[in-house]
């Protein structure tokens, strides 16, 4: 993995914030705050983790990143354009270099429709090559993620979910995209078949010189095909570092409970694990001053107040806390 | 032994389907002790549930015990009535369910779904059972107990609601609790939080549990013993140390070494080829042998017999035939 440390994508300051309506008349009561303020360099052909608890915005950011959400706020730049206002029209190259990867590719593939052609369709809308041309490269392209030439003629329901989610790769990949959004796209795999996909997009990377943002809960996964990590709270940042500094050396309180409550595949080793009492806070009503107060175990009278500024700890190594 | 509260003697259960009867639990063995956390792991449709709604007596309508005991404190459950099974349910033996989200009820409040089997099992008073349901909240670490008996479950997080589960699970004091995946659809402080509580509950009230999942990290930090499932098959089982530290089976070496470590930055992943079979696929043989990389002659002909590398630890593969023949029990060097 070559990680050059040249901007591929700068994403500043994103906010995306989606109404809340109730009552009779359906006006917007409040916001859901699902990111609120990420500012994050990503380089090209490094793979970015995002991780954090459920709710916590990741996938919301995934989206918005794509040009898949409106932006409530912020600026997007993609290899040196700010494409945050252009129109659909303006955003068709852009999208050609953006794909993603879904948890569940099933839901986004027709039950009707032959993978062959479902393949085919990312060719019919941003190439003009021949249909015999077409079956060609979808045909290269199922050999590429590990499957037959005869799964071209075969429904997405005759698929195992691995089966599927290499489909959903061969789709993302299909018109040689830089920039992927992955969003936990072996979660739902059993563990054996998680570890085919880890090492397909593993070399699909090193091969088309992909870059990776790689949303998921599972840190073990995250450690294992990261090169950097950025942890969210609530819709924000509290910790982002290269991957082998965060693991070894987490800094924020959040970061150090998240990673002690891993259950470890091994016996014998008893570890002490920082409990966390309380559960997540609603994002529709975040707490004041620090997202983390309210579960913080080393929590001060400021934290409920004031929050805290994002800065450096050392090389590449940021974090927001009072208190570290 | 009088300590085995529950004995699971090859057990079979089939279900019906266009295709005849078709085993998704084949010949299944396996013990419980007095105040012993079983696990079973194995990968989706291996047949871990299904094992455990056998026992429970709650398998799906289309399926059916067709050979095997199951014998709990001296009764053979798999001949016992409905009737009796279901007071068995709400006083010896509990579960919880796969889907916490499902299991409760939505249109009814917490504290009518956790006073409910204390009014019918337990014959309390009303009020008792309310008394009782707010010491059981209050036990798995609920805040404010009394002011949660009044909600419903959307008002309650994945994690209160998971616990909740665990509570009413636990108002018949079972002596032996069956918990299906009541951490996978949790984010891992709030797993962290159950795991914790499962093991400290078993510990004050002195129960056998049979925990099911497929992580291998969960087994680590609440197992005294597993068993490995593959395909409907028992395919190795052990203490939790020879399970991690001395694996046997192919496919238990390999399901190890499918979980990146999260402590090892240069862990290499090994995937297993290939993927678990569906019911109505014809495997001659071992099961496993369509994946396996050690598969030689015999294991596409005959069914592994089980061979024991210790007294606690027993495995299912030819591997290990050839072990014996050579002085057996050397360290395995695959
Ligand atoms: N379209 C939407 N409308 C309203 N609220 C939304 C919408 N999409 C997401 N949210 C809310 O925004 C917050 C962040 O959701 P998001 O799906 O990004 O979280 P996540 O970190 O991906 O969680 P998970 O790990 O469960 O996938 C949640 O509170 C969610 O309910
Ligand atoms: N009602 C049913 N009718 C037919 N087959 C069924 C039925 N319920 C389960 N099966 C099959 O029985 C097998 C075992 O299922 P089981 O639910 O025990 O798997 P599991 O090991 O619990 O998997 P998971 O980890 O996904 O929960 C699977 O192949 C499943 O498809
Ligand atoms: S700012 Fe305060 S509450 Fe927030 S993480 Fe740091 S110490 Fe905890
Ligand atoms: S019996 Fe043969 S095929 Fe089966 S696990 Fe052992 S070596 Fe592999
Ligand atoms: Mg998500
Ligand atoms: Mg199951």
């Amino acid at each position: 993995m070559a990680v050059d440390e040249q901007v591929l994508y700068s994403v500043k300051n994103v906010k995306k914030h989606y109404p809340i309506k109730g009552g009779m008349l359906q006006r917007v009561k409040s916001h859901v705050k699902a990111v609120d303020g990420i500012t994050l360099d990503i380089y090209r052909g490094e793979t970015l983790g995002v991780v954090g608890e459920s709710g916590c915005g990741k996938s919301t950011l995934g989206r918005t990143i794509l040009g898949l959400e409106s932006l409530t706020e912020g600026e997007l730049v993609f290899n040196g354009n700010n494409i945050s206002k252009y129109s659909p029209r303006q955003l068709k190259p852009f999208k050609k270099e953006m794909q993603m990867i879904f948890q569940d590719p099933y839901a986004s593939l027709n039950p009707k429709q032959r993978i062959g052609d479902a393949l085919e369709e990312a060719f019919i809308i941003h190439t003009n090559l021949p249909a015999e041309k077409r079956r060609e490269k979808v045909i290269k392209l199922l050999n590429e993620v590990g499957l037959k030439e005869d799964h071209y003629e075969r429904y997405p329901h005759e698929f195992s979910g691995g089966q599927r989610q290499r489909i959903g790769i061969a789709r993302a990949i299909s018109i040689n995209p830089s920039f992927i959004v992955c969003d936990e796209p072996v979660s739902a795999l059993d563990v054996s078949v998680q570890a085919q996909v880890i090492k397909l997009l593993k070399d699909l990377q090193e091969k088309h010189a992909l870059t990776y943002l790689f949303v998921s809960h599972d840190l073990g996964v995250v450690r294992h095909l990261c090169n950097r990590v950025l942890v969210m709270y609530l819709g924000q940042m509290v910790e982002l570092a290269p991957v082998n500094k965060l693991y070894e050396n987490p800094t924020h309180p959040y970061t150090e409970a998240l990673l002690s409550a891993i259950p470890r595949p091994a016996v014998g080793r008893k570890r002490e694990r920082i409990r966390l009492t309380g559960d997540l806070p609603s994002p529709s009503n975040p707490p004041t001053g620090c997202p983390f107060h309210t579960r913080c175990p080393i929590a001060k009278d400021h934290c409920t107040t004031e929050k805290p500024a994002w800065r450096q700890m050392d090389d590449g190594h940021f974090i927001a806390c009072h208190e570290r | 032994m009088k300590d085995t509260v529950l004995e699971v003697t090859n057990l079979v259960t089939k279900f019906k389907s266009a295709d005849g009867l078709l085993p998704a639990v084949r010949g299944a063995s396996f013990s419980v002790k007095k105040g012993e956390t079983l696990c079973i792991v194995g990968e989706s449709g291996c047949g871990k549930s299904i094992t455990a709604l056998s026992i429970m007596g709650l398998l799906p309508s289309n399926g059916l015990i067709t050979d095997g005991s199951i014998t709990f404190n001296d009764q053979n459950l798999a001949s016992m009535s409905p009737k009796k099974m279901q007071k068995l349910r709400g006083n010896d033996v509990s579960m919880i369910f796969q889907e916490p989200m499902t299991a409760l009820n939505p249109v009814f409040t917490i504290g009518f779904q956790i006073r409910e089997p204390l009014l019918i099992h337990q014959k309390l008073s009303k009020k008792q059972a309310h008394a009782r349901g707010i010491e059981l909240l209050k036990m798995v670490g609920i805040p404010s107990p009394a002011e949660r008996m009044n909600q419903y479950p959307h008002e309650l997080s994945g994690g209160m609601r998971q616990r909740v589960m665990i509570a009413i699970a636990l108002s018949c004091n079972p002596s032996l609790l069956i918990a299906d995946e009541p951490t996978t659809a949790l984010d891992v402080t709030i797993q962290a939080q159950i795991i914790d509580l499962l093991n400290d509950l078993k510990e004050q009230l002195d129960m056998s549990m049979i925990m099911i999942t497929h992580d291998m990290g969960v087994v680590a930090e609440i197992a005294d013993r597993v068993i490995v499932m593959y395909a409907g098959e028992v395919i190795e089982e052990g203490r939790v140390e020879e399970i991690f530290e001395n694996p046997q089976h192919p496919y238990t070496k390999g399901l190890l070494s499918s979980v990146p470590n999260v402590d090892d930055p240069d862990f290499e992943l090994k995937p297993i080829a290939g993927s678990m079979p569906m019911l109505n696929e014809k495997i001659s043989g071992c099961r496993f042998h369509p994946r396996c990389p050690y598969a030689f002659d015999k294991c596409f002909s005959e069914s592994p017999k089980t061979f024991s590398v210790t007294d606690k630890q027993n495995v299912r593969c030819w591997l290990q035939e050839e072990v014996e023949q050579n002085g057996g029990r050397r360290a395995s060097s695959l």
